[in-house]
């Protein structure tokens, strides 16, 4: 009985320690969304700690001719979109009695959102990140440690978010009696691309009804950046039903829809960059939260179906368009949504929405 | 008599290797198929993959060898794979070239029981499986059942984890089936207190680790897990 299927993608590939863990989840989470208190409590926290609804900004400096509006996730507390689903699962986790939290995380933005939900709630936080992206994002090692998490380096292949990840479910299957593995993406095995996806699904939610209250209509496209894909899925969400073409934008050098094939990585069968025999290979990208082989189940789902189509961007792109976005408009975007900015040009539409998952003082240092 | 079998990562070295365990005493060689990114495995085995990719034992590389160990030996024969490398090489295709190059079953350690049932394969159990699923996996498995003693990753520990013997009491109520006993276990003690409960003992990373030092040292290494789990458990009692 394969479960959490997307077409051929998704399911449960993992060690059987975490099947039973993962039922558990999956229990916890089908009783949570339907419950008023979990979803009235989570509301409470969005508005009143996270800093929900985010604005929609129209930012016409940067894109003459086009009526581009910019979902504002860079403004959540915590500076990412990541908030929203840290805190959601946090939830989970409290419901489930662990007070032991496990995370990955890349450019570091999970982790510090991990980080702040369990300082809010008194949790243990352990958060697993690669050598490689702890010297690129030392400004988030430090915000994490100051938030009270333990960093641990990952010194083992890349350094990178695939070993982070690998190492934080190694953890997981260590302690899963009493640990949470706070996912950061829509990846890893069922449920959870599904929990991400429903706690991200806000970023798409609200930005449809602000695109129609500004504009009166629905956009042309609804546009993101896809590294596992949680800030895209979120977006993508609410228009799925709808006439709006959407379009997930990924780094050149971790394009695992554009140019992946099918295999399994991290508990879940999706397009992946692979060799002919399955093995993974190393994704490289120098916005870190994108810099990952595999992406979520659900995208390829989408891409094969056609509903969703997938491109590519490179560094140089990104990096103009990241630069181009501060002077035009006066906001710093973080590396990887400025892939998603750095498309634009090529997009025969008007009306775009694009979610600008993050900010980019992080990425300060790394220019 | 209790079965010992002894887990060696696929390489250029390991049919001279594999025929020093048996010569050892080992009764069932599990072969590792190395994998970029291995969930359930410590660094030991993390480490032998790395180096068994860098040296190119991929799938194809990996069933000549399987092939070659055959060769040089009669008993049971395992390899041991994981999902990504099945679904670029084929399911049923691996099945396939896998018993013609002389495997007599296949273990995948991370497609779990319930997925693929027609994929006839070595189910592991461990101790946060369920009743429900120890049932399942008794049902499913290709002639004994793998029982994880642990709950973490493969490699050494300090001593025997004390949930197995409860891993073990709960096994024996739903199957007759041979129940085998792996992760953790390390030295020739840890083999004897495994083996008085299962009926059988695996034995991986302090294997890899040991082969490293070639054929000679693996052959003395398992030759003592043979010896303490003889003495422990007399064969006329078996």
């Amino acid at each position: 009985m394969t479960v959490g299927l997307y077409g051929p993608y998704g399911g449960r590939y993992v060690p059987e320690t975490l099947v039973p863990a993962l039922d558990e989840l999956a229990a916890a989470w089908a009783e949570a969304r339907l419950d008023e208190s979990y979803r009235a409590e989570l509301d409470q926290l969005l508005g009143s700690y996270a800093g929900r609804p985010t604005p929609l900004t129209r930012a016409d400096r940067f894109a003459p001719g086009k009526r581009l509006y910019l979902k504002r996730e860079d403004l959540l507390h915590t500076g990412a979109h990541k908030l929203n689903n840290a805190l959601g699962q946090a939830l989970l986790a409290i419901r489930l009695g662990k007070r032991r939290i496990v995370a990955e995380t890349g450019a570091g933005q999970h982790g510090v959102a991990v980080a702040t939900v369990c300082a809010r709630f008194g949790l243990e936080c352990v958060v697993h990140m690669g050598a490689e992206d702890m010297r690129r994002q030392r400004p988030n090692v430090e915000r994490m440690r100051l938030l009270g998490a333990e960093v641990r380096p990952v010194e083992f292949g890349t350094r990178t978010l695939k070993e982070a990840t690998s190492e934080a479910v190694r953890d997981w299957l260590s302690t899963v009696e009493s640990s949470y593995y706070l996912i950061g993406s829509c990846v890893g095995p069922h449920p959870y691309p599904e929990i991400v996806r429903e706690l991200q699904a806000v970023i798409g939610t609200e930005a449809r009804a602000q695109f129609i209250e500004a504009e009166g209509r629905l956009p042309e496209v609804a546009i993101a950046c896809v590294g596992g894909g949680s800030n895209a899925i979120g977006l993508f969400a609410a228009f799925v039903d709808d006439d709006v073409r959407l379009v997930g934008v990924e780094a050149e050098g971790a394009a695992s829809l554009v140019r992946g094939r099918t295999g399994v990585l991290h508990g879940a069968r999706s397009s992946l960059l692979a060799d002919e025999d399955g093995q993974v290979l190393d994704a490289h990208s120098s916005a870190p939260g994108l810099d990952y082989p595999g992406v979520g189940p659900e995208h390829a789902f989408l891409r094969d179906t056609g509903r969703a189509e997938y491109v590519s961007v490179d560094d140089a792109e990104a990096l103009e368009a990241f630069r181009r976005l501060a002077r035009t408009e006066g906001i710093i975007p973080a590396l990887e949504p400025a892939h998603a900015l750095a498309h634009l040009p090529n997009l025969d539409a008007e009306l775009v929405v694009l979610c600008l998952s993050g900010r980019g003082d992080k990425d300060l240092e790394a220019l | 008599m209790k079965a010992l079998a002894i887990y060696l990562m696929c390489g250029l070295e390991t049919p001279e290797l594999a025929a020093a365990a048996v010569d050892g005493g080992a009764d069932l060689v599990e072969l590792g198929f190395p994998f970029s990114d291995p969930l359930a495995d410590g660094p030991v085995i993390r480490r032998a993959a790395e180096r068994a990719l860098a040296e190119g034992m991929r799938t194809a590389a990996c069933l000549e060898c399987l092939a070659e160990v055959r060769e040089l030996v009669e008993v049971r024969l395992v390899p041991m794979t994981y999902a990504s490398l099945l679904e670029a090489y084929g399911y049923e295709r691996f099945a396939d070239d896998a018993v013609a190059a002389g495997a007599t079953s296949l273990i995948v350690a991370d497609l779990p029981v319930g997925d693929r049932p027609e994929l006839r394969r070595i189910q592991l159990v461990a101790p946060t499986s369920t009743d429900e699923r120890l049932h399942l996996a008794a049902d499913q498995t290709d002639g004994w059942l793998y029982l994880v003693t642990l709950t973490g990753t493969t490699g050494a520990r300090d001593r025997l984890s004390p949930a197995f013997a409860g891993l073990v009491a709960r096994a024996r109520a739903v199957t007759d089936l041979p129940l085998y006993a792996g992760f953790g276990i390390a030295t020739p003690e840890q083999a004897a207190s495994a083996a008085k409960l299962a009926d059988g003992v695996v034995v991986g990373s302090r294997a890899v680790e040991v082969a490293e030092a070639g054929p000679e040292a693996l052959r003395e290494y398992v030759r003592s897990l043979r010896a303490a789990i003889d003495a422990a458990v007399p064969a006329i009692i078996d």
